[in-house]
């Protein structure tokens, strides 16, 4: 039997509907305006389209986006690269987390074209040769999430932290985690992780 | 989010040149970017302010100079920051998350727009982002927003916590002009009280630009505090914030500087407070005097009336803190 991912599965059954958004693309230009107290006076913007290449987990990847164009969406529409989660899409959550240049950001309050000229790394680029990176593993070997939503941002965060030195106590581990918002709580093994990667490491 | 294009400058100078013919400058982004996304702004062009050469923390005997695209994080972490200018490290630690503050500049930090949720909400009417269209804040949900420096016209909060750090320290902001002039500005005179234009928030001109924020060194500035009280203990804006600064050699206050954050509609100074010490022997007595004399002139709206007690608590503390 041959192996499905639930990505495979879930773009093949897109591509029968991917009709639709692209006549939706107009509209998405002229957003609607619930109360009428803001209406857009001008009309609606011609979107500019930009060749831009990133560098993502090593690897050289073109693309074309817009200016306003996010990283997370790029990342994730165009790139292929479904890892990096969108939550609440405004810098609140941390389930985007990457690092540009080794520093942890929020993807979706960051521009593609800015992130040019940058390495970026994401969730998929942490494990080397099929390896587990040590804190994936201690994600694992902790039961570090439950829907597991949210878990590539933790991950990357707490590499992140690992490498900043913010793991002197269990409340410093906590501060510096509180830009990656768990719903389901599993906070108290998030941090157990954390400190159990140090402590090996 | 409204499409719009992006202007690389090659320097400072057709940066500023780039704002005489409109468009919005973007340092980090974390906040204009959630602004677009929910429409409050709808910038046409952008010009990125990321290739510029503002970056620079710099600290003499005499002063700090941080450049206006400093990140949060890097300012925060400085070792001359942490032992000289405590509180500005401290106020930016307390602020947003530390994947923002990777992001956040200072000059963006600074020009962060108010958290009321009406103004970030199209659906409703507000005086700062349709003027004239009425606050639904006075009569609605005002829990986190200001007490002080408010007016009929709107009632909200300034977010951040730098600011009320940097206003003790009789901080300064470099400006460049479209036209290339600079001038140099007190921070206490960058914001504006809303008044009937709660929309213009900022004494800069149109397409004028924050490089640099430069801060005095003082022995008070040594000895200073920041001190946030929020609904969580992390990645939150404050109820209520204190910042303290002070020179209390031989057991009297020379010099004393006192602010508040989330009380004010924008950076709070409290005179009052320090006029109470300043001079004065530090006593438990004389700081907790001086601390309930905190928040003179506020005009609590229905659901925020606790911000007042808050404050006084907030200030007495920082003071103890500080003077410990």
């Amino acid at each position: 039997m041959s192996t499905v991912s639930r990505r495979g599965v879930l773009g093949a059954t897109l591509t029968g509907l991917a009709l639709a958004p692209q006549r939706g693309q107009a509209d998405e230009t002229t957003p609607a305006s619930p109360s009428g107290t803001q209406a857009p006076s001008s009309p609606a913007r011609s979107a500019e389209a930009l060749d831009i290449v990133l560098q993502v987990n090593g690897s050289a990847v073109p693309l074309t986006v817009e200016p306003r164009t996010t990283l997370l969406d790029a990342l994730r529409e165009q790139a292929q690269l479904t890892g990096t989660k969108k939550g609440c899409d405004h810098g609140s959550c941390g389930a985007c987390t990457v690092h540009l240049d080794g520093r942890r950001v929020v993807s979706c309050l960051t521009l593609a074209v800015r992130a040019q000229g940058k390495a970026i790394t994401t969730i998929e680029g942490l494990a080397v040769n099929g390896t587990l990176h040590p804190v994936q593993a201690a994600f694992a070997e902790q039961d570090g999430f439950q829907c597991g939503y949210c878990t590539p941002g933790q991950i990357m965060s707490a590499v992140a932290l690992i490498d900043e030195g913010h793991t002197g106590s269990d409340a410093e581990i906590r501060e510096w985690m509180s830009g990656n918002i768990c719903r389901c709580g599993a906070y108290p093994n998030i941090v157990a992780a954390i400190r159990g990667s140090v402590q090996e490491g | 989010m409204q499409a719009f294009t992006l202007t690389t400058p090659d320097g400072l100078e057709s940066a500023t040149a780039a704002a005489a013919q409109g468009g919005r400058y973007i340092g980090g982004g974390t906040d204009l970017l959630q602004l677009a996304k929910n429409d409050v702004e709808t910038p046409d062009r952008l010009i990125d302010l990321e290739p510029l050469p503002l970056t620079e923390i710099t600290a003499t005997d005499d002063a700090l100079r941080l450049g206006a695209m400093a990140r949060m994080s890097d300012v925060a972490a400085h070792p001359a920051v942490v032992a000289r200018w405590p509180v500005i490290s401290q106020s930016l630690l307390a602020s947003a998350s530390p994947q923002v503050r990777n992001m956040g500049t200072i000059g963006g930090n600074l020009l962060q727009r108010t958290r009321c949720g009406y103004f970030r909400d199209t659906g409703f009417a507000c005086n700062k982002r349709a003027p004239g269209s009425g606050c639904p804040a006075i009569q609605g949900e005002n829990r986190m927003l200001a007490i002080l420096g408010t007016s009929d016209h709107c009632i909200a909060s300034h977010p951040s916590d730098l600011a009320v750090a940097l206003i003790i320290l009789d901080a300064s902001v470099e400006l460049r002009a479209t036209d290339g002039t600079t001038r140099t500005l007190p921070l206490s005179d960058l914001h504006r009280l809303p008044g009937d234009t709660p929309h213009v928030e900022t004494t800069l001109a149109p397409g004028e630009l924050i490089t640099a924020v430069s801060v005095p060194a003082s022995r008070a500035a040594m000895r200073s505090h920041y001190l946030k009280v929020r609904d969580r203990a992390s990645f939150e804006f404050a109820l209520v914030s204190a910042a303290v600064a002070v020179d209390a050699g031989a057991g009297t206050v020379h010099d004393i500087r006192v602010a508040a954050g989330g009380v004010g509609a924008k950076p709070w100074r409290l005179p009052e407070v320090e006029e109470a010490l300043r001079g004065r022997p530090l006593t438990p007595k004389a700081l907790a005097d001086a601390a309930a004399l905190a928040g003179q002139g506020a005009k609590p709206a229905s659901q925020n009336g606790f911000k007042q007690v808050l404050l006084r608590r907030a200030v007495l503390r920082a003071l103890q803190t500080a003077t410990a």
